[in-house]
Parts: C-alpha cells; structure tokens; sequence
C-alpha cells in the first residue's frame, strides 16, 4: 500500500525544509496547528507571526512585509483565504504583484465533519481570475513539496492548494519534477483523456484501471498548475483522444474543467465532461464518506469518462 | 522646523493637487486639500527619502490608506522630486502612469499600492513588523481617513499593530468629519477615535492637522512612543478654496475652468501673503 499523507502536512514540512535556506516569513490566522504551518513555527519561531482570527488583516499585512523585499508565506483554510480575504488578495497583493504565497489549506468537501461553512469548492475559480495570480493544487505529498519549492522561486503571488485529508503519495520523491506551467501524462492512451488536479489524481489512477479492464485505455493527466495552465498538452489529449473528462474536488464552475474548456475550445474543440462538484454546498460526514457520496470513485469517474467518449462524433 | 518654507511647500502641494484633477476632469480634491499640510511636514521635515534612491531599503516607508487622495500625494512626491511637476496634468489620463490610486508599480517615490481603504494601514504594519525582523530603523507612517475607520480591517491592523509593539509606526487620522454620503457623524459615527485607538494600545493625540507646531509635537511623541501612535488630525474637507472647504458634495468632484481658476487665485495670494511675512 502507498505511503499516506496530507499535502497539508507535506507543505508544513516543505516550509522547515526550505527555511534553511531561503530567508521568508510565515503568518498564520489562528490556524497554525491546523495548516501545519506550526510544523515552521517550532522550528523558526522569530520568522513567524500570527495574526490572530483576521484573515484580511494577515493578507495586507503580507503585502506590506513583502513590500519591503522579503517573501512571506500567508496560510488560513481556503475559505477563509480565498474568500473571506478576496478583496485583500487582489488588490494589496494581485495589483502590485508582491511575493506573497498563500498556502491555503483544507480545500475542498474533504474537510469532513466541518461541513459547508468550510468546505471551500469555489478557491481555485476565484483565484485564478487574479491577473498575475500562479494556481497550484498538489496531488500528492510529493508535489506539494515541489509546489513549495517552485512557488518560492517564482517571482510574484502563488495560490497554494492543500488538503486535510491524508491520501496515497503517487510520486516518486527521488524523480519527481515539477514546473509552474506543466502537467504530467500519467498513463497512456487514445481513447479518452482524464485530466485530474489535486486529491482526485489518485483516484483517478485507478480508474484509468478500471477502463483498462474494459479494453479502454485512458490518458491520465494530473495538472496541478491550474494557472498558468498546459496548453500543449490539454490540446494534444484533446487531439488524441478525441474527448476529455475533467475531475476536480472543487466546485465545477470555474476551476479545472472551466479551465481546460476553455483551452480545448480555443485550440482543439472536442467534448468536454466536467466532474466535480455540481454547484452545491457541501456537508457534514467523514470525509471517505463525503468522497464516495459526491461521485470521487474509481467507478464513476470510470462510468463519466465512458460518457465523454460516448460524447465523440 | 521652518514653518514658512513648509507652508509654501503645503501651498505648492495643494496647487498641484488641484491642478491635477481640474486636469484629469476627475479625482478627489477636497480630501487632498485637507492632508496637504501633513504630506508637507513628512516629505519636507521628517521622512529620509531620496528622490535619486527611491528604493533605499533603509528609506522611511508612506502608505497613503486613503487612496483616493492621490493627488495630493503625487502633487507632495512631485515637489519633492521624485517625477516631473509637469506630470500632474496626466493624473487620471489613459496610459499615464499616474493612476486613480496609488500603483507602486510604476509611480516613482510611492511604497504602497492603495485605494481600497482599509487595506493601508495594514500593509504599514506589515512594512513596520519587517523592519522589526530586520532591526532596520526606518518608520512608517500612514494617513486614514476618518470615514475609512468605519471599515473593520482598521480595527485589525490596529490591534496586530499594539500586539506586535510596532512604535515605529504611526498613523494620521485626518478627521475632517465629512464622508461621501454625508458628515461621518450622520452616516456611522466613528467616534471617539482617539479613545478607540486608545483602548486598542495605541499612543494618542488629538491635534490641528493644519497647525505645523501641532504636527511637528506629534510626530516628535511618536517617535519617542514604545506603543504605535495614532495622530487623530482635525482637518478641513477643501482647506485652502474656499468654496470647497466643509463642502461634502466636493469629495469627488472636478472644479470647471471658472472655479479652477479662483481656487488657484486664492492659493496664489495665500503664497503672496507668506512671502510678504518673509520680508
């Protein structure tokens, strides 16, 4: 069985790694044990500082800090960080393109027992129509490392997206590579793509078997760079395959599947089936449960992407 | 201090001011007129900046919270050398780079982007915390409005600026007791500010913010403060043209031609009458 882990976590951990040696400070809103940016905190207590229940407040203070020239790392829940300090987020930080990472925690239904007030599915559509504003959205444990390290080096506002739950590490620590701007082919195949972001990639590893099983050879993508997103590869698994299923744990407006829609339509018009969270709220539950209850399984996300197919001319 | 040589520099602030939104046809001259003496006093007494450096990291910082009074500050940042005077009458036109509100990007002399008020003094924090982090001893100063302080965010900054004893911090409160809607007392009493930042930790002291003595005794307290200080300036909407001054409905209006050309006779003859006192 893989090895288990949050990307919450696995960002916590990226920060104490990389705060060896790059110079960056990390604000929390109240929610450092939560996010894991406490992980930091114990590890280099005079570079972090807690702003206390004021989401607003922490995201132009993190402008004003980098400002003066240093990087600082933002964290509250997605909720809270895309929404609650939207406002705060384009103007302080988007508008003068200052080095602020915000590393937004438990997206998602996948939070669980929280229910709807902070189940955040809207982050990535929000974000990402920032100008200037890099969207990324791990996978695994793996790639939230390497998120981390790409977001510290990009010169400009990150969007970092983490979940609560701990899921299957997919990526090889030693190998793996990761570039703002570039997805990855996770399996092969010509007869329709699925292009996946975040915990869903996993799960939708195995219903590329799924299919497999039926004679239907599935091309995976994972892209965690929602923005700027991979435009050569979206359009050729739209050339391909001839059809495309997206899958994301975020609201089906205007994340992932608004996203590669509007790549697809603008390069290689081909159906697009869009799963995810079908403009609803979420609710209170164990979060394998909430999984299982809003269609992340192997077998629908197999049974949808036999309906993009169906969908070829 | 030399308090002559300061109000000229206030007078040429608000010439500036006003010139650049009779210009632009467009912007906030009231307010700009009403804080032209505390830019005077910062730029031309107080704050280490160099029009040659603009990004000296040890330069005293400025984040004008309430935005929306660029002119003034373009029109203090011009005198001070930072741009061409000439400039002024580009605020406000497409593609110059003198924009509605202040853009850091590409204003010369301008630390912050600003314009959604509220947003400013935190960003003053934040630039306060990181000199802190970095025992560098620049100081940051800001300027609200007293309408901005009903927004919450101020109240955030305010209490994230006590818990983290930024004494290297201070804000102006430019109290003038007007707001687009009405005088602020009408439409949401922020009141009593002084006791408000007060309760929050803050140093506080209530003063004329059109009185070069008074502004200079605050920011001497200020800077002698182990606490952020607030400076709650009473100030007039319009100081200086007289058909603006308390007029609400001047917030954010252009003058025409005729009232353009009198608000700049009347700032003519108050520049005549100072140099008359220097003789």
């Amino acid at each position: 069985m893989a090895e288990k882990m949050a990307t919450r976590e696995a960002y916590g951990k990226a920060l104490v790694e990389f705060g060896e040696k790059y110079d960056f400070v990390v604000l929390d809103a109240d929610l450092a044990e939560a996010t894991k940016t406490g992980i930091f905190k114990k590890a280099f207590p005079s570079r972090f500082f807690d702003c206390g229940i004021a989401e607003g407040n922490m995201m132009s203070v993190a402008a004003g800090i980098a400002a003066t020239g240093k990087t600082v790392f933002a964290s509250s829940f997605a909720m809270f960080a895309s929404g609650r300090a939207f406002e705060q987020v384009r103007n302080s930080i988007g508008y003068p393109h200052l080095n602020v990472k915000i590393g937004a925690t438990h997206a998602g239904i996948s939070v669980g027992e929280d229910g709807a007030t902070h189940q955040c599915n809207e982050d990535i559509s929000l974000m990402r129509t920032i100008p200037g504003m890099v969207v990324l959205n791990p996978a695994d444990a793996t790639e939230a490392r390497a998120v981390v390290e790409a977001a510290l080096k990009h010169e400009g506002p990150v969007y970092m997206r983490f979940g609560r739950l701990a899921v299957d590490t997919i990526f090889d620590k030693e190998t793996f590579k990761f570039e703002i701007g570039k997805g990855q082919k996770l399996t092969d195949g010509n007869d329709v793509a699925i292009i996946s972001t975040g915990l869903t990639t996993s799960i939708a590893l195995s219903a590329a078997q799924l299919l497999k099983n039926d004679g239907i050879n599935a091309r995976l993508i994972n892209l965690a760079s929602i923005k700027p997103i991979d435009k050569e590869i979206i359009a050729n698994a739209a050339k391909e395959t001839g059809a495309i299923l997206t899958v994301e744990e975020h609201s089906i407006i205007g994340g992932l599947g608004s996203a590669v829609c509007e790549t697809v339509c603008e390069t290689t018009p081909v159906p697009v089936v869009r799963h995810g969270v079908y403009d609803v709220f979420g609710k209170s539950g164990k979060a394998q449960d909430l999984l299982v209850d809003f269609g992340f399984t192997p077998e629908v996300i197999a049974a949808k992407a036999k309906e993009a197919m169906a969908l070829k001319k | 201090m030399d308090k002559i040589n300061l109000q000229k520099k206030a007078l040429e602030i608000r010439k500036g001011a006003l010139t650049a939104v009779y210009c632009a046809s467009s912007g906030h001259p009231s307010g700009s007129l009403g804080i032209a003496d505390i830019l005077a006093y910062l730029y031309f007494e107080e704050m280490n900046v160099d029009p040659k450096d603009p990004k000296n990291p040890d330069r005293d910082r400025f984040v004008l919270s309430k935005g929306h009074t660029s002119p003034a500050y373009y029109a203090a940042l011009a005198e001070k050398g930072f741009f061409p005077k000439e400039d002024l009458g580009t605020f406000r036109h497409m593609d110059s780079y003198l924009q509605g509100h202040p853009d850091m990007k590409h204003i010369p002399g301008v630390d912050m982007s600003t314009g959604s008020l509220g947003q400013g003094i935190s960003a003053a924090c934040g630039m306060a915390l990181s000199a802190k982090i970095s025992e560098k001893k620049y100081r940051v100063w800001t300027i609200l409005g007293d309408g901005e302080s009903e927004e919450g965010q101020v109240w955030e900054a305010a209490m994230f600026a006590a818990h983290y004893g930024l004494n290297n911090l201070a804000a102006f409160i430019d109290f003038n007791g007007l707001q687009i809607d009405g005088p602020v007392a009408e439409v949401m009493n922020p009141s009593p500010l002084d006791e408000k930042f007060k309760a929050f930790g803050w140093n506080t002291v209530v003063i004329d913010g059109h009185d070069f003595d008074q502004i200079d005794m605050a920011v001497k307290m200020a800077k002698s403060s182990i606490k952020p200080t607030a400076i709650i300036c009473k100030t007039i909407k319009g100081k200086g043209v007289s058909y603006m001054e308390n007029v609400c409905s001047w917030h954010g209006k252009a003058p025409n031609e005729e009232q353009y050309n009198q608000g700049m006779a009347e700032l003519l003859e108050a520049e005549k009458k100072l140099c008359g006192a220097l003789v």
